[in-house]
């Protein structure tokens, strides 16, 4: 690995002016399961590695405070995904997190990590989106809200600014009741990237939310306000042509060697029924 | 660029202080400077699981962690299973049934397994597959090394 040097602030202030003197030169370092593997192979050479595991500000914590769950940014996937609010609200942002590489990596991988990485297969990013999450970024203005459909820009590429970084991912306390699920495919069981990734989320007004990933340059929300796929009585005629709609934003990669492009497209619809019925189920059931 | 940092961290119950570089991993501190070379390099990208060690209750990919990470941190590795020269139950239960093949994937199986049995006593076949699925097996000796967990699970009953 390339030498570098190794800060490790206490404060976010600190944290914040270190990255202001560093600039291009600095990478943060929350969990390190992508960043230790760029370093290692030399696709990155920062002169200094920010930990922001000592940041008083940014320790582990889920907090529900005014409304919403706000998850700081050095929380890893273990404690998101057994976090009984988590659970409890935002239930398909849980099963994103308990399916993300292996036990080892959900251990040190982080959420802010895993949006701030960018990877058009994040698994948290569809759910985040279902949910309406929202990205706190902090820098030396202050902090400033990112809404997450206006965080994301295309694969490695984000809105957030080279000055700042995330302090927290914030969810907004439904007001209304919801069923969400995510469901994702891989080429085998266990440990693996996601082909396609996907959460689907119904409320009680019969607005369909559904976000999928892995098949286009960044993760896609899509909003069914028709109520299409939230009626029993809808023919299935219906709900494929609203699907069918909705997956167009899907361009996925001729060049990835994880799946092909029609495989890709075809798993999207199969995912895409399967999550609003188990949507449509867990809304039923309460 | 090269200035070492100083940590201090405790491994396998004994109190360790070292300079380490910053761009040294845990993997290879572990292995070069404190001559612990159970935990295995093999993928270094956080797939393979043979690097496998628990620091502060939870199993990491040590390949994947530097060593200043864990500056005041308590890491058990392979080396640290055993008490007073005798194999723990889960070691022993992977000697009875073979699990060990070519043996390089072991050191990090025992510690996956060993971490969940201890935040799971009773796992179930899934439990046992899903704690063990970052840690790849060449010889495909599966099927052994997850009965291997399950008896060292039952045995703990007895």
């Amino acid at each position: 690995m390339h030498p570098f040097a190794y800060e490790r602030p206490g404060s976010l202030a600190e944290a914040i002016a270190l990255l202001g003197r560093h600039g291009a030169e600095a990478r943060l370092l929350a969990g390190g399961t992508d960043l230790i593997i760029r370093l290692r192979d030399g696709s990155l050479r920062p002169s200094v590695v920010i930990d922001l595991k000592r940041v008083e500000e940014l320790r582990p914590a889920i907090r529900e405070e005014d409304g919403r769950l706000s998850i700081s940014a050095t929380s890893v996937m273990t404690d998101i995904a057994a976090d009984p609010r988590v659970r409890r609200h935002f239930v398909a942002l849980a099963e994103a997190a308990a399916v993300i590489g292996s036990v080892q990596i959900r251990n040190r991988a982080t959420l802010a990590g895993n949006i701030c990485n960018a990877s058009p297969a994040a698994d948290t990013a569809p759910s985040l989106l279902v949910y309406g999450a929202v990205v706190v970024a902090a820098g030396p203005a202050g902090t400033r809200r990112i809404p997450i459909d206006e965080f994301f820009v295309r694969s490695g590429a984000t809105t957030l600014q080279r000055d700042e970084l995330v302090a927290a991912v914030e969810l907004p306390l439904p007001a209304r009741r919801i069923g969400a699920a995510h469901v994702r495919r891989t080429r085998r069981r266990g440990h693996d990237l996601a082909s396609v990734t996907l959460t689907c989320g119904v409320d009680d007004a019969g607005v369909t939310r559904l976000a999928y990933g892995s098949v286009g340059p960044r993760p896609v929300l899509e909003v069914d306000e028709s109520g299409t796929l939230a009626d029993p009585g809808s023919t299935g005629e219906a709900r494929a042509g609203v699907l069918e709609r909705m997956f167009l934003g899907a361009s996925p990669s001729p060049r990835s060697m994880r799946a092909s492009p029609e495989y890709r497209v075809a798993m999207l619809r199969a995912l895409g029924e399967r999550a609003l019925r188990m949507a449509l189920d867990r809304l039923g059931g309460g | 660029m090269s200035d070492t940092i100083p940590i201090q961290l405790t491994v396998n119950g004994r109190q360790r202080s070292l300079r380490v570089a910053p761009h040294h991993t845990l993997l290879d501190v572990l292995r070069d400077d404190l001559d612990l070379t159970g935990a295995k390099e093999c993928c270094l990208v956080g797939e393979c699981g043979a690097c496998t060690v628990i620091v502060d209750g939870r199993t990491v990919d040590s390949c994947l962690v530097l060593a200043v990470e864990v500056d005041g941190a308590s890491v058990t590795t392979v080396e640290g299973l055993a008490r007073d020269g005798s194999l723990s139950p889960l070691q022993q239960a992977f000697l009875d049934r073979g699990a060990a093949q070519c043996g390089y994937c072991i050191p990090g199986q025992l510690m996956s397994a060993h971490a969940l049995l201890e935040t799971n006593p009773h796992p179930s076949l899934d439990d046992v597959q899903e704690g063990l699925a970052g840690n790849l097996c060449r010889c495909a000796g599966y099927q052994q090394i997850v009965d291997a967990v399950l008896a060292a699970a039952d045995g703990a009953d007895r």
